[in-house]
């Protein structure tokens, strides 16, 4: 274990060292994360100008989705996306060889290789935005709900996490699966939105096939303090259960690498 | 007790035949065809510890598929092999400690970040103590003959120092087993000799195992008493290498150019003509005759250059397979 937080040390003094060298990188995603963010707050605010509600949710409600899915965002484009991307290219390029003769976990050291400081801002303005509405709702800072509200962001995490995982890892047999992962990301999109503001199909969709729904709305619910316990247990076991069929997924897969040509 | 072993191993894949052209790859696309590929078969041999085996072949003989083997990158579909008491395809760390694999084709160092900071994971991941690592670079730097290198971006690098600095890195956690697929592919005359005399002191210092495969036959001439020589993915020779060299390349290449052109006929009796183009004409010439004929060769005719090498590895191993003369 301290080997691999050792590990998880360098790795990210080292990648940081190299993003460093692009200091301006930093303001343009500052800049563009809050655009983004102010953009959805108007669409939001579009909805609810006119007295109408979206899916139940009150305004402050609906807000503390969207603050859920922009820290969501900052940690895809801080670590899922700089190292889950890279798996495609090892495979393509035959470099994966290198990752497996190291004697530590591959999946650890694909997941956690790089680290991006670009999706800070996302993740400070994700968490503001959650605090301030949250704040504005009325939700009450008690313990439980607190713990309640950690662990679904962390459920939350791993379910996006073990998704990502599952398809930059198929790359093993599909080399450009690139495509697919940009299709996920899109699909992710609906979590700017409370799940029960989309029709009764789509619900089911976002609850069942793509879990969506685990991804943002039930954190807010937990933060909103409304969370009830099936859904916590819910949220629980599917991130359980998705991280589990990533490394099974894993294994399976490299039983089948053959690597790049030489 | 051997430190690699082998034993009727082989490998066989499955890979896509499809013809070339649009309606084809539509034929493809709806029923795909496969044919098997036996890459490697019925392979056994063993290695002691601080052995230097050369692994010579041509190229698709099925070297690197064989390697991948041994370092557990691929699973052998028949056969069994084992390295340093291990089975290399259950990649358990007690294994993995104690290999490394060089690839002259691929790189480990990370691009945009001095060697120093790739060396710096590499001691994370191996588990090795800030300063043990650090004496072991610098141990290696020496005998590397690398400095300031070290602490350049790596795509600022020569081929050459960022081949010397993918050793270290490979090397870093001293491996009991080097697997080197063509490290010196691409280096320059003076790069290859420093690369192979840091690869002797390597071996001599730390009495590591070795196997190389190379396209330059002067690494496995200057390296390797013992070579293994590898061919449609059958092994055909191990043994000493002077055996080989006489049964594989009893000859020298002989390259002129001349004055003026001139007919075949009149190079017959220096030794059998390979290729005459224009005014350049490719002699092969028996070693134990080379000096007297050169001579004859240069009082004779009006020569205006000339060079000696041997035949490249592929010619000899192509003409040897293609006379049958090992099979």
């Amino acid at each position: 274990m301290g080997r691999y937080l050792t590990t998880l040390r360098v790795f990210w003094i080292a990648s940081l060292t190299a993003e460093l060298e692009y200091q301006a990188n930093f303001l343009i995603e500052l800049v563009a994360t809050a655009g983004n963010l102010l953009g959805s707050i108007f669409v939001l605010s579009l909805f609810y100008g006119r007295g109408q509600s979206l899916g139940g949710w009150s305004w402050e409600g609906a807000l503390v989705v969207l603050g859920v899915y922009t820290l969501l965002e900052g940690v895809t484009s801080t670590l899922l996306q700089p190292n889950l991307s890279t798996i495609v290219a090892h495979v393509r390029t035959g470099s994966l060889d290198f990752v497996l003769l190291k004697p530590i976990d591959s999946q650890f050291w694909l997941s956690a290789r790089t680290f991006s400081p670009w999706g800070l801002p996302g993740i400070a303005l994700g968490a503001a935005l959650i605090g301030y509405a949250a704040w504005k709702a009325g939700a009450s800072p008690a313990p439980l709900t607190l713990l309640a509200a950690a662990l679904m962001l962390i459920a939350s995490l791993l379910i996006l996490y073990s998704l990502w995982f599952v398809l930059a890892a198929s790359s093993i047999w599909f080399v450009k699966i690139w495509n697919a992962t940009e299709v996920l990301r899109s699909v992710l999109v609906a979590g700017r939105f409370p799940v029960s503001a989309f029709p009764a199909g789509l619900r089911a969709f976002f609850t069942f096939v793509v879990p969506v729904a685990f991804l943002t709305t039930v954190p807010a619910e937990a933060i909103l303090g409304r969370a009830t316990g099936p859904w916590l247990l819910a949220g629980g076991t599917v991130a359980a259960g998705s991280l589990v069929v990533s490394r099974w997924f894993w294994r399976f897969a490299l039983g089948f690498y053959t690597s790049a040509s030489s | 007790m051997a430190i690699v072993c082998a034993q009727g191993l082989g490998k066989t894949y499955r890979v896509a035949d499809k013809q070339p052209g649009l309606a084809n790859t539509l034929r493809h696309f709806v029923s795909r065809r496969e044919r098997t590929i036996e890459a490697v078969r019925e392979v056994s041999f063993s290695i002691e510890p601080g052995e230097f085996v050369g692994f010579l072949g041509a190229n698709g003989a099925g070297k690197t598929t064989t390697l991948k083997m041994l370092t557990g990158l691929i699973h052998p579909t028949s056969g069994t092999v084992e390295v340093a008491g291990c089975l290399p395809h259950r990649r358990q760390a007690a294994f993995l400690g104690q290999i490394t694999l060089v690839m002259g084709q691929k790189q480990q160092l990370i691009w945009d970040l001095p060697p120093l900071d790739s060396l710096r994971v590499n001691a994370a991941v191996y588990g090795i103590p800030p300063a043990e690592s650090r004496r072991r670079i610098e141990e290696l730097a020496e005998m590397l003959e690398l400095g300031d290198e070290l602490r350049r971006p790596v795509r600022k690098l020569s081929l050459g120092q960022r081949m010397k600095a993918e050793l270290l890195a490979a090397l870093l956690h001293r491996p009991a087993v080097l697997f080197l697929d063509e490290p010196t592919l691409g280096l320059d005359v003076n790069a290859q000799a420093r690369v192979r005399s840091f690869l002797a002191d390597y071996n001599r210092r730390f009495g590591a195992t070795v196997l190389l495969t190379s396209h330059y036959m002067a690494d496995i001439t200057a390296l390797c008493p013992r070579v293994l020589l590898i061919h449609e993915g059958r092994l055909f020779y191990d043994g000493g290498l002077e055996t080989l060299t006489q049964r594989l390349a009893p000859c020298r290449e002989v390259r002129l150019e001349l004055h003026e052109p001139m007919g075949a006929g009149a190079f017959v009796s220096y030794g059998e003509v390979e290729a005459i183009q224009g005014r350049e004409v490719r002699l092969l010439i028996p070693r134990e005759r080379l000096t007297e004929q050169v001579g004859r060769l240069l009082a004779d005719h009006a020569v205006v250059d000339l060079s000696i090498s041997d035949p490249p590895i592929e010619d000899i191993i192509g003409r040897l397979f293609h006379q049958g003369a090992l099979a």
